[in-house]
């Protein structure tokens, strides 16, 4: 599909490599044989219009699409060289290793110890309650939200602020200790102050984590990634290092898309 | 009769008033609606209104008031002696002459004196209504005429039909309320005469239970004893036995519904559960005392167990099948109310449907649940017709599910049934078991709103 030439799809020590994806939902076709590798310890960002598929296709990588109804996922997605789209393969443990970030903050309504607790207590990753008040301190650290937090540990994720109940969602998401985390417009509900915070806090976890982000804001794609992949209709346009895709795009729909013709 | 033709009269006026409104409208500007300041219509309806309402309201008065005049006009006109008969004779008397006007049976022979009154009952009988038919147009046609001089251009016509439709609103949610109130004072007065011959106390913490008092004081054996515990513990046991059965199979049935079935399969299991909602409770009864009844009365013999034909435990358990769809349903609704964005939350942690289910939809639909339970425990304390035909009678302290109970609403049923005096301590106690009811039940559905609500606002 890709021309290798324009585009480099594939790269050296990929984390995630997906080769011929489709997807189609009951019948209708939403992504064409997509293929892309997701770099280690890097920043890749999907941009593209609205309803082009960088959604949907972040949701191949961890099969959240398994929950919808009529969804059927064809191609191969290996993590670390084992493929994930195999019926064999315990979804349930693959997302324990590919972390989600949604667009909506969406704290459990539990207390913000809880929420960070979750993840470990259901995995049983930590033995005792020593242990595990260490995972939710590192993990509320490493989200740049203890300082807030630490106080009022017992009262409620959901009475925490938008940018804080979406740094939150990302501790709790590693707080089980992924390899890849997957934030889908994890900004789109925030203040300009949130999300900078929340872009300061991407760029520092990704020399733990190798991170997909599916943004609507070029800049945002600019600042935080590395690596840049187009999406339009269903395909993908044109992939490659982000300082190449926006200063030197080699696909004129690339071009337009992000010098703002249309979408 | 009377009230039909009256009706009838009125709503010819009224639509008569409509179309006059409609077309006034319309001619006053030579039919170019667009120029009106309200449409047609509601020119109309305005004038409808006029016809009807204060037509309506005067036919209410007259009727009411009726009876009571023609009853003093037919009774000024007997005699002396009769007039001066005590009131309870001359109600009798009065009743007397009614019938006889209206060609009923009466006593036999009635004196010359009640048939001339017969007859001039039936004749003011006959004047009165068309004194009032005759009022009632005139009322309703004046009206239309004063209501009609205003229709004009600039009329606003739709702003005025709209404030007479709130009132009418408001007086129809004034209604219900004070049905409601009506309700609570009748129970509290009869409920207070009963406790001036039987202390409070006595009736709330007395453990024994034999409403039958001497009528006549020749009677002996039924001194009458109304301590209530043995009814309150019948009523507390047969519902627990309820909620055993409904709750869990509910919010099972909820869950299932919810999160797993496919839409096709819920298409089909709700609709079913909710049959058994409709079915009416009486034919739950039939089959509890004539089915379940036996059957567990055979089921305990063959373990050595005494079980009556009437137990506690069958009409539990036929009750907690009938709330089965209002726990299912309502918890249904409360687990679909809790957001996708939170199992996702769940899911994309690596979390199984089963431990989302169990770790975030329930807690987050606790509440909601809870309301739905609570809910389900006052239709359970205030369901009647299941307990009367398969729980029996006795009122037996006991918590044992094997043996007859009686609950609240079984004894206000037979304390009221047949023929009975109501002045006694027996049919009182009625009221006072019936007060009592009202108050766990209300007080049971305003912490089940209090909460549904407090839920509610988490997530809108």
């Amino acid at each position: 599909m890709l021309d290798s030439e324009t585009n480099s799809a594939t790269i050296a020590d990929p984390k995630v490599v997906c080769r011929d994806v489709s997807v189609s939902y009951s019948g209708k076709q939403a992504l064409f044989d997509i293929d892309l590798d997701i770099g280690i310890h890097q920043v890749t960002s999907l941009i593209g219009p609205s309803g082009c598929g960088k959604s949907t296709f972040l949701r191949c990588m961890n099969r959240m699409n398994d929950v919808i109804d009529g969804c059927v996922v064809t191609g191969s997605i290996s993590v670390d060289g084992v493929e994930i789209l195999d019926d064999e393969i315990d979804a349930v443990q693959l997302r324990r290793r590919v972390g989600m970030v949604f667009q909506k903050p969406n704290p459990f309504p539990k207390s913000i110890y809880d929420n960070i607790a979750y993840g470990p207590r259901i995995h049983g990753l930590v033995r005792g309650k020593d242990e595990l008040d260490e995972v939710v301190q590192t993990s509320l650290e490493r989200a740049g939200l203890w300082e807030e937090v630490k106080d009022r540990l017992l009262q409620p994720g959901t009475g925490l602020s938008g940018g804080q109940q979406q740094r939150l969602c990302i501790a709790r998401a590693i707080a089980v200790r992924p390899d890849v985390i997957l934030m889908d417009e994890p900004c789109s509900a925030l203040d300009p102050i949130a999300t900078a915070r929340v872009e300061e806090l991407i760029d520092e976890l990704k020399r733990s984590y190798s991170i997909v982000i599916v943004t609507h804001s070029m800049q945002q794609a600019a600042r935080v990634s590395q690596r840049t992949a187009f999406f339009h209709l269903g395909i993908v346009v044109e992939v490659g290092e982000t300082e190449q895709i926006f200063t030197n795009p080699r696909d004129e729909r690339t071009q337009g898309y992000i010098t703002g013709r249309y979408g | 009769m009377q009230v039909w033709l009256i009706l009838g009269v009125i709503l010819l006026l009224a639509s008569y008033g409509y179309q006059r409104g409609r077309g006034g409208a319309l001619a006053s500007v030579s039919g170019d609606a667009s120029k009106l300041h309200s449409l047609p219509s509601y020119h109309g309806a305005y004038l409808a209104l006029w016809a009807a309402i204060p037509a309506l309201i005067a036919c209410v008065i007259w009727l009411s008031a009726e009876h009571q005049i023609i009853k003093m006009l037919v009774i000024s006109g007997l005699s002396a002696d009769s007039q001066a008969l005590e009131p309870q004779r001359l109600a009798l008397l009065m009743s007397d002459i009614r019938n006889l006007a209206s060609g009923d049976i009466v006593r036999a022979d009635p004196s010359p004196e009640v048939q001339a009154a017969a007859v001039r009952y039936a004749e003011l009988a006959q004047v009165s209504l068309y004194a009032k038919l005759a009022a009632i147009a005139a009322l309703s046609a004046l009206c239309l005429f004063f209501a009609k001089k205003r229709i004009a251009e600039q009329f606003r016509a739709r702003n005025r039909v709209e404030r007479i439709v709130r009132y009418i609103m408001i007086a129809a949610s004034v209604i219900a309320i004070l049905t409601t109130i009506g309700l609570v004072l009748s129970l509290l007065f009869e409920a207070w005469r009963f406790f001036l011959r039987v202390p409070l106390h006595d009736f709330l913490f007395g453990t024994h239970w034999s409403p039958q008092t001497a009528i006549r004081a020749d009677q002996v054996g039924a001194s009458g004893s109304f301590g209530a515990i043995p009814i309150f513990a019948g009523t507390l046991l047969i519902t627990l036995i309820a909620m055993v059965i409904a709750v869990p199979l509910g919010l099972f049935s909820a869950i299932y519904m919810s999160e797993y079935a496919s839409p096709r399969a819920r298409g089909a299991i709700k609709p079913l559960l909710e049959v058994l909602a409709g079915v009416p409770t009486v034919v739950y009864g039939l089959f509890a005392a004539l089915t379940v009844g036996p059957y567990i009365r055979g089921f305990g013999e063959s373990f050595g167990i005494d079980a009556s034909s009437e137990s506690a435990l069958a009409a539990g358990l036929v009750m907690g099948v009938m709330i089965i769809p209002f726990v299912s349903s309502l918890s249904d609704d409360v687990i679909n109310a809790v957001p996708q964005a939170l199992r996702d939350g769940s899911y994309a942690l690596g979390a199984t449907q089963s431990e989302t289910i169990r770790r975030v939809v329930l807690p987050a639909a606790l509440p909601g649940i809870v309301g739905a339970v609570l809910l389900a425990v006052s239709r359970a304390i205030g369901e009647t017709m299941i307990v009367v035909m398969a729980a029996g009678l006795a009122a037996n302290l006991t918590a044992n599910p094997f043996e007859a109970v009686t609950t609240v609403t079984v004894q206000i049923v037979t304390l009221l049934v047949g023929d009975q005096e109501f002045d006694s301590s027996k049919t009182l106690a009625a009221f006072a078991l019936g007060l009592v009811l009202f108050f766990v039940t209300l007080a049971l559905n305003i912490i089940a709103l209090k909460v549904v609500r407090k839920y509610r606002e988490k997530y809108d």
